[in-house]
């Protein structure tokens, strides 16, 4: 079984799981994620993934990106069609026609098909108990099919099907806490990612494959065509969000056990969210003095939320 | 994309892993980034490596060969976004226009 590689002189050593050449916009985190998630690895490993940008950029005809088996089968069942592949896996096994003891089997979603479209698959896969890992890199919109607003997108955030304007400042409605829903179904593994804190990122998709049963990764991929930001910040972007609370990293162990990451627990204080939306034109309309009410809600929530996950973590 | 409909694997497999390396986006590039080895942690004493660890293109080439670092980019495949130069600890990449 191969070990997961953290330091850089393993990585270098590590066979990369996405080739170069893929057609993600420059500046892109998703490839990042994806190469990070690939240090994690610890044998064959098959990839099942929904419709969104990675699927639709790294496989544009007569090209393939992945250099691992991959599958794709509609926008909302990546977490069924892992199901389909353990089990197959299983039965090939059973009738000798596989020669491996175990495969690896990981469901890739963007924000769109997991927190909206294919969330009912996800919730299935979970309660089946198969043994899969789910990732999801959440950009925070449908940014494939032109920035319209998911379960993902952040309150006060523009896109094309909540504009900004003088009745309205964007998205008005909370962020779906998905990684919350999930540790409710009781699974093993769930856990929050994102792609600066890439030892962090590795540590925790090693140890979700590692469990015995289904695991989820949330991971934070910032998209500086559809945020309006530029795209060298893109990592950057990624450590402010967990530095102002918006993208809190923590583990939670069979639905029960709450663990605060060091990097989210290593904070004295959040820094202020407007730090935040100042680096991204998709938060521009927030200047203006009239949706100052409307900033201290945000703020307030975000700041209610990450008292509220800091209680259950055991740290007050 | 050159071969002739009967030349195409059956059903329109793709049986190349990984053959997007055939497709060069090294032309999406509006700004090159530039090497500086002279404060660079990976030629002094082979640590650090984030640019090649954030690289989104696999664009940037870390090797060791008997006791010789070197680095090199991939211009083939750069988009020129320049997360390397933001990431880099020491500032020794630099975005030029192209």
């Amino acid at each position: 079984m191969e070990k997961a590689a953290v330091s850089i002189k393993d990585m270098l050593k590590k066979d990369q799981i996405l080739s170069a050449g893929h057609r993600m916009c420059a500046g892109c985190a998703a490839p990042t994620i994806v190469k990070l998630m690939g240090m994690a690895l610890r044998g064959p490993t098959i990839v099942c993934e929904n419709t969104g940008c990675l699927e639709v950029a790294t496989t544009i005809y007569p090209y393939t990106a992945w250099e691992i088996p991959w599958i794709h089968v509609a926008f909302e069942n990546a977490a069924a069609v892992a199901s389909g592949v353990v089990e197959a896996m299983d039965v090939m096994r059973e009738k000798g026609r596989s020669e491996d003891e175990h495969v690896d089997v990981i469901a890739i979603g963007g924000d769109g098909s997991s927190f909206d479209i294919g969330f009912g698959a996800i919730s299935g896969m979970l309660e089946r108990g198969h043994d899969i890992v789910y990732m999801v890199y959440d950009n925070g919109a449908y940014q494939n099919t032109g920035i319209q607003r998911s379960g993902a997108t952040l309150p006060g955030q523009e896109t094309t099907t909540s504009w900004a304007g003088k009745v309205e400042p964007g998205k008005r409605q909370r962020k779906k806490p998905l990684a919350e829903i999930v540790a409710a179904h009781k699974i093993p593994y769930v856990a929050t990612v994102d792609p600066y804190h890439y030892r962090d990122f590795i540590k925790k998709f090693r140890k979700a494959l590692e469990v015995e049963g289904p695991a989820f990764i949330h991971a934070f991929s910032p998209c500086p065509r559809g945020w309006r930001s530029q795209t060298g910040k893109s990592i950057e972007l990624s450590k402010l969000a967990v530095e102002t609370g918006i993208h809190p990293l923590f583990e939670v162990i069979d639905g029960e056990e709450w663990i605060m990451s060091s990097p989210s627990k290593n904070l004295k204080e959040l820094k202020p969210l407007d730090e935040y939306w100042a680096t991204q034109g998709q938060f521009r309309h927030l200047k203006d003095p009239k949706w100052d009410d409307f900033k201290k809600q945000i703020r307030d929530q975000v700041s209610h939320d990450w008292e509220l996950l800091r209680k259950r973590c055991g740290l007050e | 994309m050159s071969e002739k409909y009967n030349e195409i694997p059956m059903a329109g497999n793709i049986i190349e892993p990984g053959n997007s390396k055939k497709y060069l986006t090294g032309g999406w590039r509006a700004q090159r980034p530039i090497h500086n080895p002279a404060e660079c942690l990976w030629i002094k004493n082979g640590a650090c490596g984030r640019c090649w660890i954030f690289c989104p293109d696999m664009a940037i080439r870390l090797v060791e060969k008997d006791g010789v670092r070197s680095y090199e980019f991939d211009y083939d495949y750069c988009k020129g976004c320049g997360i390397c130069s933001n990431e880099c600890p020491t500032s020794s990449i630099t975005m030029e226009g192209e």
